[in-house]
C-alpha cells in the first residue's frame, strides 16, 4: 500500500487530509459474546469511509463505538491527535462527530424543521431559563442555529416539508431528514448507519449526491455503513470489511474487490 | 410612433423604466424571493444597483451590443436582473424553458447563435456544457448557484456573483459606455427574443420590440387597474411570453413587486403565504386545487361537510351574479355572507386566493364547472386569449362582463377581424416584429397591414362583442348546407362529462354531424359498481344499454347546447356509437400527446362511419389492435348505433 501518512489526492481531486481518527486495537465484549476483535484502521479528513460487512459482522457496534454509545472493552480510540477518554455520546457529540441511524431515529410528532433544529441542540449555550424567557444571548441564538437548520434543509432540498410532521413523511424522506439533522450540528465526521437501507434505486441515487455534495462542499469526513457494495464501491473513498468481528480487508474499493478473503466473506465459504 | 411614446411618457425601454422606478420609489418592494425559509426582498433601488453592476460585468466580459443572452432557470430575481441587464448593455435577453433537454436548447443556442448564456444551477450548466461544441459562437457561461460546480473548469465559467463584483469594480471606467449604449436604446430596439415551443417543426424565435411590450403592458394594466400595490407569484416558465409580460412588463411599468417561490415543490405554501392580487395560471392549476380541496372535504367531518354543500350551492347560485355586480335578493346577499363567513373566505385563505383581484387562466379550454366554481366563492377569474406573437394580449374578459364560453372582447389596441374560413386575425401595438431569420414564416404569419393569422377560428358574437374560439383553422370545415363544422367545440363539450374520455365528430361536407365515442373507463366502471351493474370488459361496459342511455342523455344535452349557438347549430350530433376499444396512441389513433387523429381514425373505422350515416341500427366490426408489447390482435364487435335528439335549427339568425 503506498505510504499515505500526509495524506494523498483521490482521482477526481479531492486532497485528503491527515488522520482525524483512529481505532486501536478495538476489541468489544458482550459478557461472552465477542463483538468486535482487535480491529484497528483509521479515517482520514475530508474522505469517504466505508464500513461493510455481512450480516453480523459487527458494524453497527463499530461505528458505535465511534459514536461514544459503546465504551471499548479493550483498546484506544484517538481523535484529533488525542487519545480520547470514556465519554457519553452527548460529549461525543459536542467534539463534532454527528450521526444517523439504522432504524430511523426522529421525533415523529414534531416538524421537519424542528427535527433539525434538534440537531443544534449540542451548539447552544444559553441557560434553560434564558431560553424559557426568550431573552438575552437565547434569541440570538436561536437566530444563528435557524440560519444553519435553514442552510441545511436548503441542501438537502427538503423545504417543501419544512412544516409538515415527520410522521407523515415517506420512508426515503425520513432518510433525508435524519441526514439534515446530523448535518445541523455542523460535525467534522459524520457516521451515517445504512444510509441507503429500504431505499429504491431513485431515492439511492439522490442519497449518493446528497453524501458526496455534503463531501465536497462542507469537506465533512464521512464513514459510513452499507449493505449495497455498488453505492460502497462507487462513494467511499476506502474500505475496511469486517467478517464475524474481525477485519479481514482494508483499502481502496479496488483492493477490497480483489482481496481473497472478502470475496469469500461475501459469497460464503464452509468456516471451520 | 410619436403617439404612443408620448402615452409612456417617453420611457421607451425596460432599464428606463428601471430607472424611473428607483428613483420615483426606490424603496418598495421589487423582487421578494423565498429562501432559508425567510422571504427576503429587494427594493427597486436595490435591484436597480443588483442589475447595474450584473450589466457592467457583461461589459466587462466584452458582451456586444445586438448579442444574444440566454437566460436559462427556474424563476428567480437574479434571472430577471439578468434579462435587464442584458438590455441595458444593448444584448437582447433570450429565455429558455429550463426543462428543455440538450438537444433543445442546442436549436436555440445556435439558432440565435447566443454568446453568452446565464442559468441557474449545475443542472443547466451540465447541459450547455454538453451541447457546447456544436455551438460556434458560445463564449461564456454564467451560473447562480455555486453548488456542486467548485471542480469545473472555470476558463468559460463564471459565478453570477464574481461577475457582478467585476462590475462592480470597473464601474469608474465603464459607467459611461453603459450610459452611452442605454441612451440609444428606443421603442424599436428588440427587447427580448422568445422561442415558441414548436408542436410542429422547429421552435421560431419570436422578436418583440421595447413597443411591443412597454404598449402591451401599458394597455393591460389600464384593463386591469393594476398598480404598485399589486402581488404576482411568478412561477410559470420563464421562456413563455406570459411570464416576460407580468414579471417583467407590467411589473417595471406600474412598479409591483413580484414573488418567486422557493422551488417548484413549495409553489402552493408560497402561493398562500404571498396571496397574490393577480395571478395566473393554466386551468391545470386550477383543476387540481379544485380536486384537492373535493378530495379534503370527502375526508372531512359530516358538520363540516354539509356545511359545505350547503353553501356552495348558495355560492353556485348567487356568487357570480354578486360579483358581476348584478342584482341579487337581500336574503341571498345575506346567505353569501354568512357563507363567505364560515366557507368560501376560509377556503380562500387555504388556497391562497384571499387576495386575488384579477384572476386569468389561459392556454386551453377551462371546464365550466371548474370556472363557475372559483366566480362563485367571489374570486375574479377571467379568460384571456393570446400568442408571443401578439405580447400575450388579443381578447380578455373585461369585469362583470365573464362568460365560460367566450374569450372576452379585444384588448385595448387590439383589432379583430374574422378571415373567410372564420379564422381570426388581429393587428395591435403588440405585434411582433418578426421570427428571427425566417423571414418566409413572418411573411406568412404576418401581412403587410399588419394582420396577424392566430390559427384559430372564431367568431365575434354581434350583441356582447365577446370573441369565441370554436377550434383550430384547420380542422374547422363546412357542412353541406354550407353551415360551420367545428367538431373540437363539439367535443370539448361532450369531454367536459367525466364519463367521456374522448369523442370524435364527424360532418365535414355532409348533411348532419356523428360522433364516436369513447367511456371513461374508471369513472364509469365507479359509476357501475355503485349501481350494481356488473361487467367483465371495456367492451361489455361500452355497449351496456344503461351506459347508451346515460352517453345518450349527455350527448343530447351537449346538442342543446349547441344549438343555442346559431352559428354552430348544424354540429349537432344526430347519431353516435360508443366504441368497443380506446383509441390508443399504440394504434396511431392519437399522438402521444393525445390529440385525436382525425384522418387516421377516419380510415380505420370507414365501415363504422359509413353505418353511421346509412340509417343502419347496428354495425359489425373487426379491428386491429397492437398491444403494448407490439403483437397485433384483432377484436370483433357488434356495435349499436343510436340517434340522439336534435334541436331545431334557427336559420335566419345565421344568415349573414
Amino acid at each position: 500500500m503506498k505510504d499515505m501518512s500526509e495524506g494523498y489526492v483521490t482521482e477526481d481531486g479531492r486532497k485528503i487530509g491527515g488522520v482525524v481518527m483512529e481505532m486501536k486495537n478495538i476489541t468489544l465484549r458482550f459478557g461472552g459474546v465477542v463483538a468486535i476483535q482487535d480491529i484497528s484502521f483509521d479515517i482520514r479528513e475530508g474522505e469517504i469511509r466505508a464500513i461493510i460487512g455481512p450480516n453480523g459482522a459487527g458494524k453497527s457496534s463499530m461505528l458505535n463505538v465511534i459514536s461514544g454509545f459503546y465504551v471499548p472493552s479493550e483498546g484506544e480510540v484517538w481523535y484529533k491527535g488525542e487519545k480520547r477518554p470514556p465519554m457519553r455520546p452527548y460529549q461525543v457529540a459536542q467534539q463534532g462527530i454527528a450521526r444517523t441511524f439504522q432504524n430511523i431515529a426522529l421525533f415523529e410528532g414534531m416538524s421537519v424543521l424542528d427535527n433539525v433544529m434538534t440537531g443544534r441542540l449540542t451548539q447552544m449555550k444559553s441557560s434553560i431559563f434564558s431560553q424559557a424567557l426568550w431573552k438575552g444571548r437565547a434569541e440570538a441564538e436561536e437566530v444563528a442555529n435557524r440560519e444553519v437548520a435553514e442552510k441545511v434543509i436548503d441542501f438537502l432540498e427538503i423545504q417543501h416539508i419544512r412544516k409538515t410532521p415527520v410522521g407523515r413523511l415517506p420512508y426515503g424522506l425520513k432518510k433525508r431528514v435524519e441526514l439534515a439533522r446530523a448535518l445541523a450540528a455542523e460535525p467534522t465526521i459524520l457516521l451515517l448507519d445504512e444510509p441507503m437501507a429500504g431505499m429504491n434505486v431513485e431515492e439511492k441515487e439522490d442519497m449518493c449526491r446528497f453524501i458526496l455534495d455534503v463531501n465536497d462542499e462542507f469537506g465533512t469526513t464521512i464513514a459510513l455503513i452499507e449493505h449495497d457494495m455498488g453505492v460502497v464501491m462507487d462513494l467511499s473513498d476506502r474500505v475496511v470489511v469486517m467478517d464475524y468481528g474481525k477485519k479481514i480487508g482494508d483499502g481502496s474499493p479496488d483492493e477490497v474487490r480483489n482481496n481473497k478473503e472478502v470475496i469469500d466473506a461475501y459469497l460464503g465459504v464452509a468456516h471451520d | 410612433m410619436s403617439q404612443s411614446q408620448d402615452g409612456t411618457g417617453g420611457l421607451v425601454s425596460v432599464p428606463a423604466l428601471l430607472h424611473r422606478n428607483a428613483k420615483e420609489f426606490g424603496g418598495a418592494p421589487a423582487y421578494r424571493e423565498k429562501e432559508f425559509g425567510i422571504w427576503q426582498c429587494w427594493n427597486w433601488a436595490e435591484a436597480e444597483r443588483e442589475i447595474e453592476s450584473l450589466a457592467l460585468g457583461l461589459l466587462n466580459l466584452g458582451v456586444n451590443e445586438g448579442d444574444f443572452i440566454a437566460i436559462i432557470g427556474r424563476n428567480r430575481p437574479h434571472l430577471y436582473w439578468s434579462m435587464v441587464a442584458a438590455q441595458m448593455v444593448g444584448a437582447v435577453p433570450v429565455p429558455l424553458y429550463q426543462d428543455a433537454v440538450a438537444e433543445e436548447m442546442a436549436y436555440v443556442l445556435g439558432h440565435c447563435g447566443a454568446r453568452v448564456a446565464i442559468v441557474g444551477d449545475q443542472e443547466q450548466v451540465d447541459k450547455v456544457i454538453e451541447v457546447k461544441d456544436q455551438l460556434t459562437e458560445f463564449e461564456h457561461l454564467i451560473y447562480l448557484d455555486p453548488r456542486g460546480l467548485r471542480k469545473y473548469d472555470h476558463t468559460h465559467l463564471h459565478r453570477y456573483s464574481h461577475i457582478q463584483e467585476q462590475g462592480h469594480a470597473a464601474r469608474d471606467e465603464l459607467t459611461p459606455e453603459l450610459r452611452a449604449r442605454e441612451a440609444k436604446l428606443n421603442f424599436d430596439s428588440r427587447c427580448v427574443m422568445l422561442y415558441t415551443s414548436g408542436t410542429t417543426g422547429k421552435p421560431k424565435g419570436v422578436v418583440l420590440s421595447n413597443r411591443n411590450v412597454i404598449e402591451s403592458a401599458r394597455y393591460s394594466s389600464a384593463f386591469d387597474k393594476l398598480g404598485r400595490g399589486e402581488d404576482v407569484l411568478a412561477y410559470l416558465p420563464m421562456a413563455w411570453v406570459g411570464d416576460f409580460i407580468f414579471s417583467i412588463g407590467q411589473s417595471f411599468w406600474t412598479g409591483f413587486c413580484v414573488n418567486c417561490p422557493e422551488n417548484a415543490e413549495t409553489m402552493m405554501q408560497d402561493l398562500r403565504e404571498i396571496g397574490p392580487t393577480y395571478f395566473f395560471a393554466p386551468p391545470r392549476v386550477f383543476e387540481n386545487l379544485l380536486t384537492t380541496v373535493m378530495i379534503r372535504m370527502e375526508d372531512a367531518g359530516s358538520l363540516k361537510k354539509r356545511m359545505f354543500d350547503r353553501y356552495m350551492a348558495v355560492a353556485r347560485r348567487v356568487g357570480p351574479k354578486i360579483l358581476d355586480g348584478k342584482p341579487v335578493g337581500f336574503g341571498d346577499r345575506l346567505q353569501y355572507w354568512i357563507g363567505n363567513l364560515l366557507v368560501y373566505g376560509p377556503l380562500k385563505n387555504t388556497m391562497g386566493f384571499s387576495r386575488v383581484r384579477v384572476g386569468y387562466t389561459a392556454g386551453e379550454a377551462i371546464g365550466p364547472e371548474i370556472f363557475e366554481f372559483y366566480r362563485s366563492l367571489g374570486i375574479n377569474l377571467k379568460q384571456l386569449y393570446g400568442q408571443t406573437e401578439a405580447t400575450v394580449f388579443i381578447t380578455a374578459h373585461p369585469d362583470g362582463e365573464v362568460r365560460a364560453d367566450t374569450v372576452g372582447v379585444p384588448s385595448p389596441g387590439v383589432e379583430l377581424k374574422i378571415g373567410e374560413n372564420g379564422e381570426v386575425f388581429y393587428r395591435s401595438p403588440g405585434v411582433f416584429v418578426e421570427y428571427y431569420k425566417n423571414p418566409e414564416s413572418t411573411a406568412s404569419t404576418k401581412d403587410a397591414e399588419g394582420w396577424v393569422a392566430t390559427g384559430d377560428a372564431g367568431f365575434i358574437e354581434e350583441d356582447t362583442g365577446h370573441l369565441r374560439i370554436i377550434d383550430r383553422a384547420k380542422d374547422v370545415g363546412k357542412m353541406a348546407d354550407g353551415s360551420l363544422f367545428a367538431p373540437k367545440y363539439v367535443e370539448n363539450k361532450l369531454k367536459f362529462y367525466p364519463n367521456i374520455l374522448e369523442a370524435v365528430v364527424f360532418g365535414n361536407g355532409r348533411d348532419e354531424c356523428t360522433a364516436f365515442i369513447n367511456i371513461d373507463l374508471s369513472a364509469v366502471g365507479n359509476w357501475a359498481e355503485r349501481n350494481n351493474i356488473g361487467y367483465a370488459s371495456y367492451q361489455e361496459l361500452a355497449r351496456h344499454p344503461k351506459v347508451m342511455e346515460m352517453i345518450q342523455g349527455h350527448v343530447e344535452e351537449v346538442n342543446r347546447s349547441v344549438a343555442e349557438d346559431p352559428m354552430l347549430a348544424g354540429c349537432q350530433v344526430h347519431r353516435f356509437v360508443v366504441l368497443h376499444k380506446e383509441l390508443d396512441a399504440d394504434d396511431g389513433e392519437m399522438t402521444r400527446t393525445r390529440k385525436v387523429r382525425r384522418r387516421i381514425v377516419e380510415e380505420k373505422y370507414h365501415d363504422i362511419i359509413t353505418a353511421l350515416y346509412d340509417g343502419s341500427k347496428e354495425v359489425s366490426t373487426v379491428t386491429e389492435v397492437t398491444y403494448e408489447d407490439g403483437r397485433k390482435g384483432s377484436i370483433r364487435a357488434t356495435l349499436e348505433i343510436r340517434d340522439a335528439k336534435v334541436m331545431p335549427v334557427q336559420h335566419a339568425m345565421a344568415a349573414e
